[in-house]
């Protein structure tokens, strides 16, 4: 079609008077926005190819460039905003399903920000973490409903296999193929640093890094993608992937052009073809036949590994997270739809599924009426973005947190949220050789466990503050929080007084 | 104002605790004249104490002490105790008048046995199904609060000093091998005899002196097994956390308690492998029942009782043992007053218990 009625997203401005035409610009931006005009010896841009993901800005050396939302305003309109308009530009042009990458960008509440947590004032102390010990380890898995003694008080009953956790806190699913090996590789160090976890995601395991199996959840999707024996054996856990808080209802689609030599090797499918992973597992039509699936994963690690499973928050997930516990597994994770993505369609990502916080709520409510909660573990994602969030969602009831975007953020995100073009400039979202080694593991683990260590101490000064040296005392204690901005239904669905009550 | 069980109150506190661990009787006037010296740790919204021994004529029976806020929810109380329990004796509760203690409730002492056919009916042995129907009574009966119901022991407390409750309660007329002593210091309330201390369950009964942070997680927790958490208070909670655990799940004492106050990871780390298997498990299956939170408590119950401070000792608590006597109060001088010599005086740590327990063979 010949007249394109798109226009660009966002325009880079070169203050000439910095620019010593160094042309680092040109070198490091894959969407080839910057180029140099060898007759007129000038440096130009295209701004239709901008993502706005800060490379060019961040490298420049001396300051040169800084971008800008395109300057385009359509008559004001309330209903047909620009980005309503853009669509259908996009889509009358191509006529295909929208694609979007990491997280809805659309105004919803932030629940965690209309939680305020609680100190010690005089009637009891807060106790100083520099001075006093101050936990926050927590063992993820199925614990039995009670320990029994003989008549020598020596225990008898056999614990079920569980994940340790020196800090409340996983890295999501995020598998390679939609993230780089050197991406993996960051996390995967980190994690075994930390004395945490960080998940495969439903693409395979590479071979080097078998070595970091017990800091490794594997997990096992639709697609059964690098799924094997050995694999199911390598890390800490096996999980099972229902659902994703970005896209509930959907599968995954890694295009074949990510697909090269390693990735071909790892998922165990042939180079260059695409990845599909369906909506539903092939089989799994109903609750009974999770309950095979997760103990057909128990026999074939002999009984050595908990089986979390992983479902998108939505409309009926308590009772669904109930039918869980019952099928026989070991940890639940849920995902919020305000959770990240590698790609996903763009009308799901912004409209299917419901707020982590109030899931989270309902379940841990749930599980409680039918004196199961103590059964398993519970965890949850989908913008975990701070230290904050995580005590308040210890306090609503999750026993530990998962965070995949605050992650790669640490490891150079700039959330320009186009992840799905694979050619990521920041080495993370991306399969291109040239990309990927701008991500250097040695440096960036670092960095990841900076992050997650700096976390843990305010979790630790606010777990102080509140008159708390144990994480298990947090968990589930709403009287610790109280609402601010809620409405009454609010407050009923996540249990809380609010503000001055 | 909102009452205990409306709202949560938390409050600092003075307790104190005797047991002869011989057995030997002996009458109320000591632990009142100890309770009564840390006056100032108290503010007189409260009073309370537990004895234990001191129905030795009634000792297979329940006794219940019962408040009543008037006649006409004591007449519907009592068919529904009479429904399902035996009722061998009835009678109120003998007191005095002492300056200080006013508005006082209707105080009734049944003893009582449980309808042993309702009991079998639902596959549930005495103790439980007394428990069960006593709840029942305390969350369903507005006005009505059993506020004990072991067997061969009481709770006597009420809203002034402890030392007038005391008095008020003729406690010099009881003997017992055991006595606990509570004064509360709330922050708020609205002088409500059933939020006085000591809170009981069974045989059961608890002292504490601060503010646990844990609370909502440990009610939380225990409410999953059928307990209903009625006043809101530390007490209540830390008492039916013992219950769950020794009682319901058969949990010797001694380990409940490193539940109750779980060594910390770093601690564990360092044991022989069994005990680090052991505690290990105990941390894993029963981390929401770890108190938390500055507290001293006294736990009595049949055998004895059990003193003990949060992990970081962030309440006071001292001990001291005279012949077969051993004494636990939050200040030294609670027990000087009453004890000027003892063989021994300590102050135990974070989370180290002192076990005080009837010697095999004391008559109970």
């Amino acid at each position: 079609m010949s007249l394109n009625f798109d226009f660009p997203d966002f325009e880079v401005v070169r203050n000439e008077k910095n620019c010593n035409k160094c042309k680092v610009c040109v070198l490091e931006c894959s969407n080839k926005v910057h180029f140099y005009d060898e007759n007129k010896k000038t440096l130009n841009v295209n701004n239709s190819k901008c993502v706005n993901c800060h490379r060019c800005v961040v490298l420049c050396p001396l300051k040169a460039l800084t971008i800008k939302k395109y300057p385009l305003e359509f008559k004001e309109n309330s209903n047909w905003t620009s980005r309503a308009i853009k669509e259908i530009y996009k889509q009358s042009q191509r006529g295909e399903v929208l694609l979007s990458s990491m997280g809805t960008s659309n105004k919803f509440p932030v629940y965690w920000d209309k939680m305020l947590l609680n100190a010690s004032q005089v009637t009891n102390p807060s106790i100083d973490p520099l001075r006093e010990p101050m936990e926050t380890k927590v063992i993820i898995g199925r614990k039995p409903e009670k320990l029994e003694f003989n008549s020598k008080g020596k225990l008898v009953t056999e614990i079920p296999p569980q994940v340790e956790l020196n800090i409340p806190i996983m890295f999501s699913a995020m598998s390679y193929g939609s993230i780089s090996k050197n991406a993996h590789e960051a996390l995967a160090r980190a994690s075994s640093e930390l004395g945490i976890c960080y998940n495969t995601g439903e693409g395979g395991l590479n071979k080097d890094f078998y070595k970091y199996g017990k800091n490794t959840i594997v997990q096992v999707a639709s697609g059964r993608f690098g799924v094997h024996k050995e694999y199911l054996n390598a890390g800490a856990a096996i999980e099972i992937k229902i659902g994703q808080g970005a896209k509930p209802g959907i599968g995954g689609h890694l295009p074949g052009r990510k697909v090269g030599k390693d990735v071909s090797s790892t998922r165990m499918i042939p180079i260059g073809s695409d990845a599909i992973s369906p909506s539903p597992h092939h089989d799994i039509y109903s609750i009974e036949d999770l309950r095979q699936l997760i103990f057909s994963l128990k026999e074939v690690t002999e009984y050595k590994k908990p089986i979390f499973v992983k479902i998108a928050a939505v409309h009926n997930a308590p009772s669904i997270a109930s039918g869980i516990v019952r099928a026989g597994a070991d940890a639940i994770v849920v995902d919020g739809f305000r959770g990240g993505t590698g790609a996903a369609p763009t009308r799901v990502r912004d409209n299917v599924g419901i707020p982590i916080e109030f899931a989270l709520a309902a379940i841990d409510q749930r599980l409680r009426e039918e004196g199961i909660r103590n059964h398993i573990s519970l965890l949850v994602s989908g913008t975990i973005r701070n230290s904050a969030d995580i005590v308040k969602a210890t306090a609503l009831g999750a026993d530990a947190v998962c965070i995949g975007t605050a992650a790669l953020i640490a490891l150079g995100c700039h959330m320009c949220q186009s992840c799905t073009t694979g050619k990521c400039n920041w080495g993370i979202a991306t399969q291109e050789p040239d990309l990927v080694k701008r991500l250097n593991p040695d440096m960036m683990y670092k960095k990841l466990v900076n992050l997650i260590l700096a976390w843990n101490n305010e979790i630790q000064e606010m777990l102080g503050g509140m008159g708390i040296n144990a994480i298990d005392s947090l968990r589930g204690n709403r009287l610790m929080l109280r609402g601010i901005d809620l409405n009454e239904k609010e407050l009923e669905i996540l249990g809380l007084k609010y503000a001055g009550q | 104002m909102l009452k205990e069980g409306q709202v949560r109150i938390p409050s600092g506190c003075a307790i104190s605790g005797i047991i002869d661990t011989k057995g030997n009787r002996f009458s109320g006037q000591e632990i009142i004249k100890s309770i009564d010296l840390m006056h100032e740790r108290s503010n007189g919204l409260g009073g309370g104490f537990a004895a234990y021994g001191i129905y030795p004529q009634y000792k297979d029976l329940y006794a219940l002490h019962i408040f009543y806020d008037n006649s006409e929810i004591k007449m519907k109380t009592e068919s529904f105790l009479a429904e399902h329990f035996d009722i061998e004796n009835a009678g109120n509760i003998p007191t005095r008048p002492v300056p200080g203690v006013v508005n006082k409730p209707l105080m009734w002492r049944y003893f009582v046995h449980p309808r042993t056919y309702m009991a079998r009916e639902e596959f549930i042995d005495e103790d439980e199904f007394t428990a069960r129907y006593l709840i029942r009574i305390n969350k369903e009966y507005k006005g009505a609060y059993v506020f004990s119901s072991g067997k061969n022991m009481g709770a006597f407390k009420g809203v002034g000093y402890p030392g007038d409750i005391g008095r008020f309660f003729m406690l010099e007329t009881y003997d017992a091998y055991m006595w606990t002593a509570h004064g509360r210091f709330p922050t708020n309330t609205p002088g409500w005899w059933g939020g006085a201390h000591p809170f009981t369950m069974l045989n059961w009964s608890v002292v504490h002196n601060g503010e646990i942070s844990s609370y909502d997680a440990n009610r939380r927790f225990v409410e999953m097994f059928g307990y209903k958490c009625t006043l809101q208070t530390d007490t209540e909670v830390i008492t039916y956390l013992f219950d769950l655990l020794v009682r319901k799940h058969g949990m010797p004492i001694e380990k409940a308690i490193k539940v109750i106050v779980a060594p910390f990871w770093d601690d564990i780390e360092r044991e022989n492998k069994e005990i680090k298997i052991e505690l290990k498990a105990m941390r894993t299956v029963y981390s929401s029942a770890l108190i938390n939170g500055p507290f001293s408590i006294i736990l009595g119950y049949e055998k004895g009782m059990i003193a003990l401070n949060d992990r970081i000792k962030l309440r006071s608590l001292v001990a001291a043992r005279k012949d077969s006597k051993i004494y636990v109060a939050s200040e030294e001088s609670a027990i000087k007053i009453i004890c000027n010599n003892p063989d021994k005086v300590w102050s135990p740590k974070g989370g180290e218990p002192v076990i005080a327990l009837l010697e095999e063979g004391a008559q109970q």
